[in-house]
């Protein structure tokens, strides 16, 4: 048997744009240019060499996102995963991490899976809850923030992974079906070939909406969102410093302004 | 007054900064009761109550040592379920995060993470966030089932709050799940002598300007005579100079201390994301036109070997 993965990639504005809210307070997805999130690729990356290590396996990524989110799609295929799954609806507008994390489980569910792989946090909301979150409501082991991981056994086999914790270094083991992130730590993603970027394009993707999913648009949505926002604020600008050039005395001068806040 | 649920980051009974933050921002909203698991559970309890805890519910057992999160989502859950609190609370930690994410999908409340102050609302605590690398502030609250939310170290002050905090053992049953994940091996991470990073009042980080493992001694030196932590950008610990424990920025620490003094360090919107709370910022950094430069309260444009020692020997001759 085939073993099946599931990665799930989120569509994300640039880091390096400029990033804001829109009036009805959801980030705003127009107005930046977006991508495939960098801490995802890592997350395709690890599928590719699990499934290069694996006797058969097949790599599927998913997300949920807006129409253009197809082009994080078209990413991760073009770096070699076989398909692509993307959840796309008006209804999810505004959706929270609980609404995500419910429409990504029927999706994995719907998709079917031995093995999901996450990144370690979206680089825009950056909660780095997901993964957890999607273990629960599929009820398997959460094999989370892996800086190494590998897959014994096949589709019936075990995950095996380091976690680098903030007390301790620590070795997990699960069963599958299991639900794994990994960090950035985990090893360069590779870039899409020229081979790959073509290939992608002949790759089937597929399309679902909240009534595949039998879910209700209650469920999600700015609506249904579990918590929110009342304001957003911009940080105001930090009161330009004094930048002074080192010509000997650089040192002695930044003590004295220490010394002035009372830092020393 | 509505009891809030605390949930105790500790060591072995030794219990760690943002907890006590945690305490002081619980009281704001209702009565603390602190939930402390595993080994030295009920070491915890004075320390806790001498911060405010009416209650210290314990428990221990070796699931929580041996499985990866979820024995600590089951025994929080049966907190949750005999105190019926107005609100939890959780340490912004990475394993916080998700035992609080857990929590909250099963008791049907939304969640709130990462958030850096909290305060009481009309419709229950509205939480403080910093966003988007810190360029926003939002001001968010739960509007689903009981907030559950999780606070970044460095968030409030240690107060001294004299509570009763009588120790109560937490009757946990482990779900199916529990044992889903087993912890093989664990290698706790060596102490460096130096304050936490993430709870140190300064942070004194170095970068790729830094150049080799050696010359890191430079910037533990500057720490060392300001009783700092020692921070690493990226680039530095991709090249090895420095542990990956200590990285700065979107996917390391993120880091809200009183002083934060960079060297060797651009200021790439990644680092920032981890740092750009500080009060106050200090840079060196031999190029001008550095993004670093851009918020600093006080920046120096020079070599840091130059700077960074001269510094050293002038805080250490002022410090006597
Ligand atoms: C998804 C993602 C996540 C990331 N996460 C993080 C993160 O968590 N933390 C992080 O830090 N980065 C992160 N990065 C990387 C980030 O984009 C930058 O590449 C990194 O912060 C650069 O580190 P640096 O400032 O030390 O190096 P550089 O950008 O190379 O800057 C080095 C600086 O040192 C100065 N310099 C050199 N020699 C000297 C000298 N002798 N004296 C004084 N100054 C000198 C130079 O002028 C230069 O400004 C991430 C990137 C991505 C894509
Ligand atoms: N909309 C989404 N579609 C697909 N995957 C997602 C989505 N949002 C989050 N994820 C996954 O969950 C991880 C953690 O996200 P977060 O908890 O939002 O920081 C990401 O790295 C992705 O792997």
């Amino acid at each position: 048997m085939s073993l099946r993965i599931v990665v799930c990639v989120k569509y994300v504005p640039d880091a390096t744009g400029d990033r804001h809210f829109a009036d009805d307070l959801t980030v705003d997805r127009d107005d930046v240019d977006g991508l495939l999130s960098e801490l995802d690729e890592y997350a395709v990356e690890q599928a590719l060499q699990i499934a290069e290590e694996a006797d058969d396996a097949e790599i599927t990524v998913l997300t949920v996102g807006p129409e253009d989110a197809k082009d994080a799609l078209r990413k991760a295929l073009s770096m070699g995963a076989d398909k692509a799954v993307h959840v796309e609806d008006d209804d999810l507008h505004g959706t929270d991490v609980m609404g995500t994390s419910l429409v990504l489980a029927k999706a994995v569910e719907k998709t079917g899976y031995d093995l999901v792989i996450c990144g370690m946090a979206s680089t825009d909301g950056a909660m780095g809850v997901l993964p957890a979150l999607l273990a629960e409501r599929l009820g398997v082991p959460q094999v989370t923030l892996l800086s190494e991981v590998s897959v014994e056994g096949g589709p019936e086999g075990t995950v095996k992974g380091r976690r680098d914790g903030d007390a301790a270094t620590e070795q997990l083991e699960a069963s599958l079906p299991a639900v794994v992130s990994v960090t950035d730590q985990s090893g360069e993603a590779r870039y899409p070939s020229f081979k790959g970027i073509m290939a992608a394009k002949k790759k089937p993707v597929e399309s679902l909406d909240l009534e595949d999913l039998e879910i209700e648009a209650e469920e999600v949505g700015l609506e249904g969102a579990w918590t929110a926002v009342e304001s957003a604020t911009e940080r105001p600008a930090r009161t330009a410093g004094t930048i002074v050039k080192d010509e000997g005395e650089g040192g002695k001068q930044l003590a004295e302004f220490l010394a002035g806040q009372k830092f020393i | 007054m509505a009891e809030v649920l605390v949930y105790v980051d500790h060591v072995d009974g030794a219990v760690r900064k943002p907890t006590l933050e945690l305490l002081t921002l619980a009281r704001r909203i209702g009565e603390p009761v602190a939930v402390a698991l595993g080994s030295g559970a009920e070491a915890t309890a004075a320390t806790l109550a001498e911060h405010g805890a009416v209650k210290v519910l314990t428990a221990d057992a070796a699931e929580f040592a041996d499985y990866l999160v979820v024995p600590k989502v089951d025994a929080l859950q049966a907190a949750y379920e005999a105190v019926s609190p107005a609100a939890v609370l959780v340490p912004s930690s990475a394993e916080g995060k998700e035992i609080a994410a857990r929590l909250a999908v099963r008791i049907g409340s939304g969640i709130i993470t990462d958030a850096i102050d909290l305060e009481a609302g009309d419709e229950g605590p509205v939480a403080t966030q910093s966003v988007f690398a810190a360029a926003f502030t939002t001001k968010s609250r739960v509007s689903k089932g009981t907030p559950v939310i999780t606070v970044k170290p460095n968030s409030a002050p240690v107060e001294a709050a004299p509570a009763a905090g009588a120790v109560e053992a937490l009757t946990v049953s482990f779900s199916e799940q529990a044992t889903g994940t087993k912890v093989v091996a664990r290698t706790p991470r060596e102490s460096t002598g130096r304050p936490e990073l993430t709870e140190a009042a300064i942070v004194v980080s170095g970068g790729r300007g830094v150049g080799s493992a050696e010359s890191f001694s430079v910037i533990e030196a500057l720490a060392d005579s300001l009783g700092a932590a020692v921070g690493a950008s990226r680039a530095a610990v991709d090249a090895g100079w420095y542990p990956h424990s200590s990285q700065v920025g979107q996917t390391g620490k993120s880091v809200s201390p009183q002083l934060y003094i960079a060297s060797g360090i651009s200021g790439a919107i990644q680092h920032r994301a981890g740092m750009q709370t500080s009060k106050t910022i200090v840079a060196i950094n031999k190029d001008a036109e550095a993004p670093i430069f851009d918020m600093v309260d006080y920046g120096v444009v020079g070599d840091l070997f130059e700077v960074v020692p001269q510094l050293t020997e002038e805080i250490k001759a002022r410090k006597g």
